[in-house]
């Protein structure tokens, strides 16, 4: 930490007040981000003659974000005059149409993807490193997962810019909360596993349920399967990316527990998809989920009864002592077929600077959390208490390769439901603990091996 | 003007060749069919043979790979998914073309019939068959849902059961229930098929038959299953190549779930090479179910011959 005394000089008076009308004109959207800005050197990428763009991403969770992407990206035609072509995909359906054109070499110059996408392709990508450090410095820096999962070390190079994170949460509902003796207030809501489970245990015993997908649910399953092994110590596979280091006593733990909570859950969590606990939830079969800020939004427009009476927490701490959580990451690539690589850096720089991606994310309402620092304290945080415990999500997520490095071998164990499938052989008992462990070590096996 | 000149020999003799081609009937034969050769080529053949050539590598997602033999089939045989999916291919093909087929053919016999609203009944039973798979997949995925389904509402009301009934839930009920969705899509196929198979039967037959004293069993026996068996044979094996490669039900409803009770070949070579990005492996899952498909075809080539 440095002290400094300086002289007020006339730059430094005309800079601090530069600073501080961009922080007041920043603020109408909440942009208090947007202080730090001046601090770092500017950087733009000259755009090549006659240059045009195709983005391929992820469909909106919610109606805001598109209009909102669209205009930002009309924007940027207008300054630099590089028209750009939006294609939209359901957000599991990215990754197919990427893969087939990083394999023809031919398709979107740019893709916003999710979790491992580019290191699936790290070379048939174009290098961003310095636009990702330039974000770094002038943002307040990424936070730790966001260079794991844009980093490549196979090229040295950033081969990816984090667009952030549809955060995951604990979704329940405050009355019955109260009723099982618990405190609804998220800041005093159970903050270790063992306090959660009795949480469920009340629950249930009070006629409601709690609901966690155990079907192929890509976003659902996932996160919560991995939060719970990993808060008991349990990985997949060791930090070398090559020793499997899932049959284990903590992975053993893991599963016992699930199985626990299992026993609070509703009957047909195992068939369960992404959408099941949305509905199971809103219709009042369910008192407790995980899930994206989407059930709210969806309280708000249809249940403003159930909009009332839900909240959403943090997942608890578990014996390891640190958030354990997995959160559906997603991030922009070049593919380096494009004719234009500075028109697309020139164009993910332009989204992710203070003024567009504040409003895109304030816009998207706390469906998806924000990668760098400093935009931490963007107006969206702050416009309703319950939309809190999703700001963080990015800070408190682990990749879902941990503790090894995404890439091939994480992507596949996650689109082969590896880890859910342990937890719901387990937890409905088509195997025991021992032998849910077993079959999931010999797939890991396998599939790190090839 | 002499340029002009110079050319109308030479437009001539173009003529002229172009005239003797079309007098060669080789040569107009392969020109009239080169472009049903060239699609078939580039849209059926050239896919088809690359797949089979992926199985025999290691390629990835954007990675070539190299030649690897049969290490992909020695994988996929000692990989406890890949063993599940095909038992589980055997008995959704087995058991609902079965099923498809004693509906479709009851179901064929009855509309055989005369009776009033006969064209409008035929219609009508064609509708599981012409609603598209994905529409007629997401209203099962309604049905079977754990929470909400219809099935359980009614089978409550009537009172066979007081719960949610867990249909995804559990494996074998998940087989049943895609299965039961699959026998409702393809009934009609076989009920078209077989009814008109039925309907070339000469009637003269079964006056006859009745005439020296048979039965309705006997001219069953003896006169309509004789000669419905090509056509019988015919759609089964169509049936059974389709129910094999079934992709949008099971992805739709399930995505292979729980724990992969009801994966297929093609969803399980989806997953694990456009999903996973192992392209040869998934090849591989998708190749392994060629014996089966050639099977059929030459058993469906062999009743046709037959018919002829």
């Amino acid at each position: 930490m440095r002290h400094r005394f300086e002289r007020v000089t006339r730059r430094r008076f005309l800079k601090d007040t530069a600073r501080a009308a961009s922080a007041l004109a920043l603020s109408a959207w909440g942009l208090e981000a947007g202080r730090k800005a001046s601090d770092a050197q500017e950087l733009t990428f000259p755009v090549e003659r006659g240059a045009s763009l195709r983005v391929l991403r992820w469909s909106q969770f919610v109606t805001t974000d598109r209009p909102i992407f669209e205009e930002n990206a009309a924007r940027f035609t207008q300054r630099t005059g590089v028209p750009v072509r939006v294609e939209y995909e359901t957000w599991t359906d990215v990754q197919p149409k990427a893969a087939a054109a990083a394999n023809v070499g031919s398709g979107p110059d740019i893709v916003i993807g999710f979790f491992d996408e580019p290191h699936l392709w790290a070379d048939k990508l174009v290098p961003v490193t310095d636009l990702a450090q330039y974000l770094g410095r002038k943002y307040g820096g990424w936070f730790d997962v966001c260079p794991q999962y844009g980093y490549s070390p196979q090229r040295n190079a950033w081969i990816a810019i984090p667009i952030g994170a549809p955060g995951v949460a604990l979704n329940y509902r405050i009355s019955w909360v109260r009723e099982a003796g618990f405190d609804p207030d998220p800041a005093r809501f159970p903050k270790t596993t063992d306090d959660f489970l009795r949480l469920c245990r009340a629950l249930k015993a009070r006629g409601h349920p709690t609901g966690f997908a155990l079907g192929k649910a890509v976003g659902d399953g996932n996160t919560w399967v991995h939060w719970c092994l990993w808060a008991f110590g349990g990985r997949a596979v060791a930090p070398d990316n090559r020793t499997i280091t899932i049959n284990s006593p903590e992975t053993a733990n893991a599963l016992e527990y699930a199985r626990a909570l299992y026993e609070t859950m509703i009957p047909g969590v195992a068939g369960w998809l992404d959408p099941h606990n949305n509905r199971a939830f809103l219709a009042g079969e369910v008192s407790l989920t995980n899930n994206g800020i989407s059930i709210y939004f969806a309280a708000k427009n249809d249940f403003p009864e159930i909009a009332r009476d839900m909240n959403h927490a943090f997942f608890p701490v578990g014996p390891v002592g640190r958030p354990t959580e997995l959160h559906l990451f997603s991030q922009a690539y070049i593919f380096n077929y494009t004719r234009y690589p500075n028109a697309a850096k020139e164009f993910l720089r332009w989204i992710m600077e203070d003024t567009q991606y504040g409003r895109w994310i304030n816009g998207m309402l706390g469906y998806v959390s924000h990668p760098l620092k400093a935009y931490t304290d963007l107006a969206v945080w702050r416009a309703d208490p319950k939309h809190l415990p999703f700001r963080d999500a990015v800070a408190r997520m682990l990749p879902h390769s941990y503790a090894g490095r995404p890439g091939p071998e994480a992507a596949r164990a996650l689109a082969e439901f590896v880890i859910v499938d342990m937890f719901a052989d387990a937890c409905t008992g088509r195997r025991s603990v021992r032998d849910a462990i077993r079959a999931a070590e010999d797939r890991l096996r396998r599939i790190y091996r090839s | 003007m002499d340029r002009l000149e110079a050319s109308l020999p030479r437009v001539a003799a173009r003529r002229a060749a172009a005239g003797s081609l079309l007098e060669n009937r080789d040569a107009l034969g392969w020109a009239m069919v080169a472009p049903a050769l060239f699609l078939l080529g580039a849209f059926l053949a050239y896919p088809f043979l690359l797949g089979v050539w992926l199985s025999f590598t290691d390629s990835r997602i954007a990675n070539p790979g190299r030649f690897v033999g049969l290490e992909n089939f020695r994988y996929l045989v000692g990989d406890g998914v890949f063993r599940l999916a095909v038992l589980n291919t055997l008995l959704y093909a087995g058991v609902a073309v079965v099923l498809k087929f004693v509906l479709g053919f009851a179901l064929a016999l009855l509309v055989d019939r005369e009776f009033r609203g006969k064209r409008f009944v035929r219609a009508a039973m064609l509708l599981p068959w012409i609603v598209p798979t994905s529409l007629s997949a997401l209203v099962f995925y309604w049905i079977y849902d754990s929470q909400f389904s219809v099935l359980t509402w009614v089978l409550r009301a009537v009172g066979l059961v007081d719960r949610s009934v867990n249909y995804l839930g559990d494996p074998n009920l998940a087989r049943a229930s895609l299965i039961a969705a699959n026998v409702w899509r393809g009934v009609p196929f076989f009920a078209i098929g077989l009814l008109a198979g039925l309907q070339t039967v000469p009637r003269e037959l079964y006056e006859a038959a009745a005439m020296d004293g048979a039965g309705p069993w006997a001219r069953f026996r003896w006169i309509t299953w004789p000669l419905l068996v090509p056509v019988a044979v015919v759609v089964t094996v169509f049936s059974t190549i389709m129910t094999v490669g079934d992709f949008q039900l099971i992805w739709i409803v399930t995505k292979g779930g729980p724990a992969n009770a009801t994966h297929l070949f093609g969803t399980l070579a989806y997953q694990r090479a456009v999903q996973g990005g192992f392209l040869g492996e998934g090849a591989a899952v998708a190749v392994f179910v060629l014996p089966v498909l050639v099977a059929c075809v030459a058993l469906a080539y062999r009743a046709l011959r037959r018919e002829d």
